[in-house]
């Protein structure tokens, strides 16, 4: 049409000879594309308002329970770990909200998002624009799972600050006595807190990248994400059952709970570790059987 | 014609394709040897009904289904392997658009942007904005894709296939869906991208589409390449049907039937039929010889529709 267009971005003829000086650095826009798509997403947000409201509602469970002067549990049961030290203080709430949201909340929620990460976009038919944009397989799906793993430092974060704030208001907030009897500074039990909030990030990689290969398997977002959280529940419980126990230490939720090992002094670091190669042997099997299945596949949708 | 070496020179073949299969898993047969040449500058028209393979060869073209056999270049380099060089250069719509509803259209169009690694960060506002000017949907730019009318998606998509200066665009069914007027819009933004020196490559199963649009055409039927060369080759290939009005049928349709016209309809006063090889002034004087009073006398031109079901022997809404 006008002169304008001519100048435009279409000029076939004269592209064909010019080449394009490429930085190596613009790969990374696809990255941050790929954050901004993950974060901006309703169901991503929604998943962090349910994962904050659970520190807010323990919070306030525990102050209206105590304020008769009365102890939380009443003697009889047991709740979530070191939810009777709330009351004495605060930090106590990041401990006891992480160790109540780590078995069930907090997977659910990466199962979602890394169950959706690649069917979704296979479902939509975004992916094969990426594909021919071309975002490369390859890069792809290293975006992918590095929005899976923001989510998983994300989500734990969320719980793991909801609960800082909260404990602050509601309850005292002082040295923190550890679980072997030590007391520190209330900085140092910060440190802990961040430090723990970490330990549970990393304890949701394996479960991450088992998503993300599921997703890679199916046309489905929702399929990928039912198929993911349903295999959670399965291992859960294959991981309760004592009469199984020679399969355990193989389950990727076995070593969860090992972040407490954080509060003693000195820390235990046995099955922090455990759990940390459990996750990497995981995340290392499945992100690379992601990687074959996404590279050979053929993208019908 | 035949595609010897690598370099993509001037003469060269956009597309080739040599012996390209593919057989899905079920042992389905979608494609079968096709060796398709699509000449630089054509705006080239694939055609063929719905399930005749057309949308498999356009996904093996550009890396998404990887072939079972034989080879497939684009851009005189062989795909998929050389997806990542080739790709930037080719803008691409696939079965429709897809789009992310929950982000606005010039969203959608930074978001594909940014998965191409060639793509000048510095300039993505611009170039996004350009193509959406192109297309006629700046205004539309900042809302959410999903309150798109299939038409404004359709064209959103064509934006994104325009984000980047392109040698080829690659285009599957760019009008389904549309409203003649959508339609028209798409058409003569194809013909006005051609006009710049794009390859067009274009797939339809509307033939008027293509007859209007393309310079080139390739007739795809179950699978396999029917035929290809330049729409004119075509249609002259076909001869055309004789068509004469008269007030007198039936003395009319003895004489041509004499004169060896086979295959005679006779409709009210319109007699039409496959004339026999020779000049067609003999047929008239035939006519007019046997005192038939002879109204309009002459070829209807013979179209696309023609040569397809003389090709297949089939009508062309038959899926394959």
């Amino acid at each position: 049409m006008s002169q304008a267009e001519a100048a435009g971005p279409v000029h076939g003829e004269r592209a064909r000879t010019a080449p394009r000086a490429v930085s190596p650095l613009w790969s990374l826009g696809l990255f941050r594309s790929e954050l901004l798509i993950t974060f901006r997403r309703w169901r991503t947000l929604a998943l962090l308002a349910v994962l904050a409201a659970v520190p807010v509602l323990v919070g306030i469970a525990v102050k209206i329970e105590t304020s008769d002067g009365g102890t939380v549990g009443g003697g009889g049961g047991e709740g979530p770990a070191f939810i009777s030290q709330i009351t004495n203080n605060g930090l106590f709430l990041v401990f006891t909200s992480l160790a109540a949201t780590l078995p069930f909340f907090l997977p659910m929620a990466v199962g979602v998002v890394a169950g959706d990460s690649v069917a979704g976009e296979a479902g939509a038919g975004t992916l094969r624009y990426l594909l021919v944009a071309p975002a490369g397989r390859t890069r792809l799906l290293l975006a992918k799972l590095t929005a899976v793993l923001t989510f998983c430092l994300a989500a734990t974060l969320t719980v793991a600050m909801a609960a800082l704030v909260t404990g602050a208001l509601l309850f005292p907030t002082g040295e923190v006595t550890l679980l072997s009897g030590t007391t520190v500074s209330f900085g140092e039990g910060l440190l802990r807190a961040l430090a723990i909030a970490a330990a549970v990030a990393l304890s949701l990689l394996g479960l991450a990248a088992l998503g993300v290969f599921v997703s890679t398997l199916t046309n489905s977002g929702i399929a990928a994400m039912a198929a993911t959280v349903g295999l959670l529940i399965t291992v859960q419980i294959v991981n309760s059952i004592p009469q199984l126990d020679g399969v355990h230490p193989f389950l990727f939720p076995n070593y969860w709970l090992s972040f407490a090992d954080l509060l003693r002094d000195p820390v235990y670091w046995d099955d922090l570790l455990k759990n940390l190669g459990l996750q990497a042997l995981y995340t290392a099997v499945f992100g690379s059987a992601a990687w074959a299945r996404f590279n050979n596949r053929d993208v019908t949708a | 014609m035949t595609e010897p070496t690598a370099v993509a020179g001037e003469d060269s073949a956009v597309i080739s394709t040599q012996g390209l299969t593919k057989r899905y898993r079920g042992g389905q047969l979608a494609v079968e040897a096709l060796d398709l040449s699509v000449p630089r500058g054509s705006v080239f028209g694939f055609l063929g009904p719905n399930g005749s393979g057309k949308t498999t060869t356009i996904r093996m073209l550009l890396g998404l289904i990887e072939p079972t056999g034989g080879t497939a270049r684009l851009l005189g380099e062989p795909m998929p392997e050389a997806v990542r060089r080739v790709l930037p250069r080719v803008g691409a719509l696939i079965e429709g658009p897809a789009l992310y509803g929950f982000l606005s259209g010039r969203e959608n169009l930074l978001r594909y942007d940014a998965a191409d690694p060639t793509a000048d960060p510095r300039t993505r506002a611009a170039r996004v904005d350009r193509a959406l000017e192109r297309v006629g949907l700046s205004a539309a730019a900042r809302k959410k894709a999903r309150a798109y009318s299939l038409g404004m998606k359709q064209r959103l998509g064509l934006a994104a296939a325009l984000l980047q200066p392109r040698e080829l665009l690659v285009l599957d069914e760019p009008t389904n869906g549309l409203d003649p007027q959508g339609m028209r819009e798409i058409r003569s933004l194809v013909r006005e991208l051609a006009g710049d020196g794009i390859t067009v490559f274009l797939s339809s199963h509307l033939l008027d589409e293509i007859e209007q649009v393309c310079t080139h055409t390739a007739v795809m039927h179950r699978g396999r390449l029917v035929v290809q060369g330049t729409v004119a080759e075509m249609a002259a290939g076909a001869r055309g049907r004789l068509a004469v009005t008269t007030p007198d049928p039936v003395e009319a349709a003895r004489v041509l039937k004499e004169q060896g016209v086979s295959d005679l309809v006779t409709d009210g006063e319109e007699l039409s039929g496959d004339p026999p090889p020779g000049d067609l002034a003999e047929l008239n004087a035939a006519l007019v010889r046997a005192d038939v009073r002879v109204r309009a006398f002459g070829l209807r031109r013979a179209s696309l529709e023609d040569v397809f079901v003389s090709l297949t022997g089939e009508g062309f809404d038959v899926a394959g």
